[in-house]
């Protein structure tokens, strides 16, 4: 995935939102990412600071909510937990498993002044 | 991962081959750019720090939680459903080549073009970081093409593409193939506005690639194994490479291609003829 552009994406977000809201300046900004997601929070922090200056979201701090992956195996009719997209289902060892959450790239909620 | 490469807000070029370097801003356009489909929880705002009896002092504000719940992808997903009203509203079948640089997409493209072209009519949107060969290359075959520099981008989006197409303005009922930047990760979470994603392998580059870049593979509806003539000369097994690719994958359609030789061309043509058939039956029933 592009940390970069969607670094760009999350602060033209907040910005938004941001005036939208009457608000002078942004102090944080939460993002959930899902684990299976293929999005690095280092990667999202490291792109952030350098794409928040010269903004109101200038010095906010960013948070990163990591979502653990789950998904539906259609063998065993079970919900079960991924740590690795296309990973074969823990119960049963098949591969017909259907990502059911982990893939999330959202922001969530943000603190404004 | 692209962190490293670097890739921020493309400087994006097209080049239409009359106008070159012709910049993708300086004209008007008018995608809908209104998020109203998006629901802000404006009420559900929680205040933090309320000052005693709500007293509010000129100048000194007060943090408060805004709970926002959008998908940062949201953007790019406007403009590609965009381009596919505007492609659909014409009748144009587009395809978005996604593959590793050097799979031989473009000559792929260009044989395919050679194949269609009496039947269709075909345009093109070519992306790369830089330079307009490929472009060249297509229009060498006489069908219009529109170069793409993404400069320090590493993917194609909906944005980019959506210029492309109002410059290149395809022809009714036509097939539009966009070839994106060589690229095996980030294109796959770009929707263009495309029919279908079409990922190219070709045979060497080793059977393990759809389970080392699944994601690119899960996006795709058909696969090409290109270079197909090579095999005699490798060790590559045409079995397991396809059988890694349907393990992530179970819908994926796979068509074992030579560009070179033309093995296989034809039925990737048939391929693009059904479907696009079928999707300006399907149009044409609902009447959208």
């Amino acid at each position: 995935m592009h940390e970069m552009s969607l670094t760009e994406s999350i602060v033209e977000i907040a910005v938004e939102t941001a005036r939208k809201e009457g608000a002078e300046r942004v102090t944080r900004v939460v993002v959930d990412v899902g684990q299976l997601s293929h999005v690095e929070p280092e990667a999202l922090e490291f792109c952030f600071a350098a794409v928040a200056r010269g903004t109101i979201v200038e010095g906010a701090r960013l948070e990163v909510a990591r979502v653990p992956g789950a998904g539906f195996c259609s063998d065993c009719g079970k919900t079960v937990a991924i740590a690795e997209r296309f990973s074969p289902c823990p119960e049963c060892g098949g591969f017909r498993v259907q990502m059911t959450a982990g893939d999330e790239l959202k922001v969530r909620e943000m603190e404004i002044a | 991962m692209c962190s490293t490469c670097g890739c921020g807000q493309a400087e994006i070029v097209l080049d239409s081959g009359k106008s070159a370097g012709a910049h993708a801003h300086d004209h008007a356009h008018d995608h809908a750019h209104d998020h109203d489909h998006h629901h802000h929880h404006d009420n559900g705002a929680i205040d933090y720090g309320n000052g005693p009896a709500g007293a509010h002092a000129p100048g000194v504000s007060q943090e408060r939680m805004v709970a926002i719940e959008r998908d940062i992808m949201s953007k790019n997903d406007a403009y590609a459903r965009d381009n596919r009203r505007a492609l659909a509203a014409k009748g144009v079948f587009a395809l978005n080549l996604v593959s590793s640089p050097g799979s031989g997409k473009t000559t792929l493209l260009a044989r395919t073009i050679e194949a269609l072209k009496d039947r269709l009519s075909v345009s093109v949107v070519e992306g790369d970081q830089q330079t307009s060969n490929d472009a060249e290359r297509i229009r060498a075959t006489g069908a219009p093409a529109i170069q793409i520099n993404t400069g320090k981008g590493c993917h194609l989006d909906a944005h980019m593409v959506g210029h492309a197409i109002e410059t290149l303005g395809p022809a009714p009922n036509s097939v539009l193939f966009i070839e994106n930047v060589g690229n095996l990760v980030c294109p796959a979470g770009f929707d263009l506005g495309e029919a279908h994603k079409v990922v190219v392998l070709s045979v060497t580059e080793g059977e393990d690639k759809p389970l080392k870049y699944p994601d690119m593979f899960v996006a795709a509806d058909l696969m090409l194994l290109n270079k197909s003539d090579l095999l005699p000369h490798l060790d590559f097994d045409v079995g397991l490479c396809l059988a890694n690719a349907l393990r992530i994958n179970p819908h994926l359609q796979t068509l074992v291609v030579s560009a070179r030789t033309g093995e296989g061309l034809s039925a990737f043509v048939a391929w693009i003829e059904a479907n696009a058939a079928r999707r300006a039956a399907a149009m044409a029933k609902g009447g959208a």
